[in-house]
């Protein structure tokens, strides 16, 4: 009797796999993760397939969808112009702002990471900007850019520059983005300086040793040892300027002539505007695809460019 | 950065220290002009908030202030209702940090101490999903929001926080990895439970890390516009993000540079009082980010 209840217990042990032991602390990590899961089937997962559903319907705000299959993506294809429009922008946008703040941000640490006096005070001086509201920003840069008393101008009028209509101009709207997308240099600045810091000294030593001078311990030791590094913003770069919304939407409203209409500032017009949450979700799916492939694309060049090792 | 200093080599010492000293002037030279051109936009707006509308819009600018005018600041207070406004974020900021403090520490412990099946799974789950641009989400959310009555509250900016952020939740359980297991099972002989060690060993244990998530919540909500922008339509709920963008596209308020810039120091400036204050840890968390991949 006592030995077959003993030869029970140790034969479910290895069975069931967890000792009530461990099943307790089983529940007990369930319910610490709890709040999380929750948050995430009905604050992301959730909503990440009710807008693939959304996107095959006709619904808006006020009455239930009806299933019209692909016809809000056809839609957008075949009959938006503005669609065409704002994807055009935003291209621009990224192919722009992304490099440009990439190899800024690099220059920037690299400067920083020469030893020089009060790294701390310099660092904050650059990063500064990157904690400010992105609502205060704007603000400030409208009257920075301003044609008639602006600050950028009076800048230009000293180098003997023709004042620019900077935001009352489609040409000059969207350089004048770019130029305030810049200011946001620090916070790639601050990602590449703290990788720069990692690279061990035996390393540059064994170059110096090998008579390599400066710009060849930049090319064989720092850009390599760096590429996880510009990786990791490359992809972070990419997937935030893609979703550029708030300085356009305060600063120009899209205009003028549509010229800074970017995507995100279209998708919202029909989300929040118009109340077409049907065709809104659409556009989302079509940008989260973009977004997935440029990231995929980064992520596979990257096997051939990013070196990983010590 | 290290203490051993590269072996010279013969030829090289005369050229060496003299193109040190040449290239150390240069890089003193462009670090100087290039912060001027992020603290001169900065130095402007607080100096506009403070001049008469007449000496705001001169051209060619003017610096000095002449005369001081505070009263931009109690006009933006007053007659735009920016005190509510402020109120407002303050109250948001304070249930988001709330929120997501007490959520992400709890959700960081199970992950990082307690085991149980599909653990690693739901981890990759929970880091994937910091890739997921917000965008897919946004229209379900506010239809979501919308049919339970909560647009026109502070509920969807607020409630979501106490659910967790992944960001949060990867950045402390990291850091709950590095404190020492037996500290843990010791407490556990003595028979306290996993509420107790997480509140008097893990969390007094993980200030750093708890400063970094704070100051990270902080800056998300006092900062936010798009969340505002969707869920708060009621005037009386608008939070200094919102109002900022209110003013400046109401015919006649909009130019009123002066105040403009008021309200503007008014939102900026205890975002940067909290940043020069803990600026050690706004780099520390940020290089985390970068350094993971």
């Amino acid at each position: 009797m006592l030995s077959s209840v003993t030869t029970q217990a140790v034969a479910r042990v290895p069975h069931r796999g967890l000792s009530p032991l461990r099943r307790r602390e089983a529940i007990l990590g369930y319910l610490f993760i709890s709040p999380w899961v929750l948050g995430f089937l009905f604050f992301t997962l959730g909503p990440f397939l009710a807008s693939m559903y959304l996107s095959l319907t006709d619904y808006t705000i006020l009455r239930a969808g009806e299933w019209v299959g692909l016809k809000n993506y056809i839609r957008a294809f075949t009959r938006e112009p503005l669609f065409w429009t704002s994807l055009y922008n935003t291209a621009w946008y990224v192919v722009f702002v992304v490099p440009t703040r990439i190899v800024l941000g690099f220059l920037l640490a690299l400067l920083l990471n020469t030893k020089v006096r009060g790294l701390a005070a310099w660092r904050t001086f650059f990063y500064m900007p990157t904690v400010t509201p992105i609502v205060a920003t704007t603000i400030l840069w409208l009257f920075l850019l301003n044609p008639n008393f602006g600050m950028i101008n009076y800048a230009l009028s000293l180098l003997g520059i023709e004042p620019l209509p900077w935001l009352t101009s489609p040409t000059w709207s969207k350089p004048a983005l770019f130029l305030m997308s810049l200011w946001w240099v620090g916070g790639n600045m601050v990602i590449f300086l703290a990788g720069l810091q990692g690279i061990p000294q035996h390393l540059y030593e064994a170059a110096e040793l090998d008579g390599a001078n400066a710009w060849h311990r930049l090319i064989h030791v720092t850009i390599p040892m760096m590429t996880p590094t510009i990786f990791f913003n490359l992809i972070m770069n990419i997937i935030g300027t893609f979703q550029v919304f708030t300085q356009a939407f305060i600063m120009t409203g899209g205009g003028p002539l549509n010229s800074t209409r970017f995507y995100m500032l279209y998708l919202y017009d029909h989300a929040f505007r118009f109340f077409e949450m049907g065709y809104a979700s659409a556009l989302a799916w079509v940008l989260f695809v973009i977004i997935m492939i440029f990231t995929l694309l980064t992520l596979r060049s990257s096997e051939r460019w990013v070196f990983y090792g010590h | 950065m290290s203490t051993i200093s590269a072996p010279r080599t013969r030829a090289g010492i005369l050229g060496k220290t003299w193109r040190r000293r040449i290239g150390n002037t240069l890089a003193y030279i462009t670090l100087t002009a290039l912060s001027l051109l992020f603290l001169i936009p900065l130095a402007w707006l607080f100096l506009t908030s403070l001049m008469t509308l007449k000496q705001a819009t001169s051209f060619p600018p003017e610096w000095i202030p002449n005369p001081v005018q505070f009263d931009n600041y109690i006009k933006a207070l007053k007659f735009w209702n920016f005190a509510r406004s402020f109120r407002n974020t303050a109250i948001v900021t304070s249930a988001v940090m709330i929120g997501e403090l007490l959520s992400c520490t709890l959700v960081a412990y199970g992950f990082a101490r307690l085991r149980f099946p599909g653990r690693n799974f739901l981890f990759i789950v929970l880091m994937s999903t910091m890739m997921l641009p917000g965008v897919v989400t946004m229209v379900p959310l506010y239809i979501l929001f919308s049919k339970i009555q909560w647009v026109n509250t502070f509920l969807p900016l607020t409630v979501p926080a106490f659910f967790g952020g992944a960001f949060y939740i990867f950045l402390l359980r990291q850091f709950f990895m590095t404190i020492p297991e037996e500290l843990i099972d010791a407490a556990r002989i003595d028979g306290a439970g996993e509420l107790n060690i997480w509140a008097r060993i893990m969390l007094p244990l993980s200030g750093p890390a708890i400063i970094v998530v704070a100051i990270f919540s902080f800056q998300g909500a006092w900062n936010d516009f798009m969340g505002p922008l969707i869920y708060l339509n009621n005037e009386k709920l608008h939070t200094m993000a919102l109002s900022l963008h209110m003013f400046r596209g109401l015919p006649g308020q909009g130019s009123i540079i002066n105040q403009m810039m008021a309200a503007t120091v008014m939102m900026v400036l205890p975002m940067l009082i909290v940043f020069a204050v803990f600026q050690r840890y706004f780099i520390q968390g940020v290089t985390l980010t970068g350094l993971k991949g």
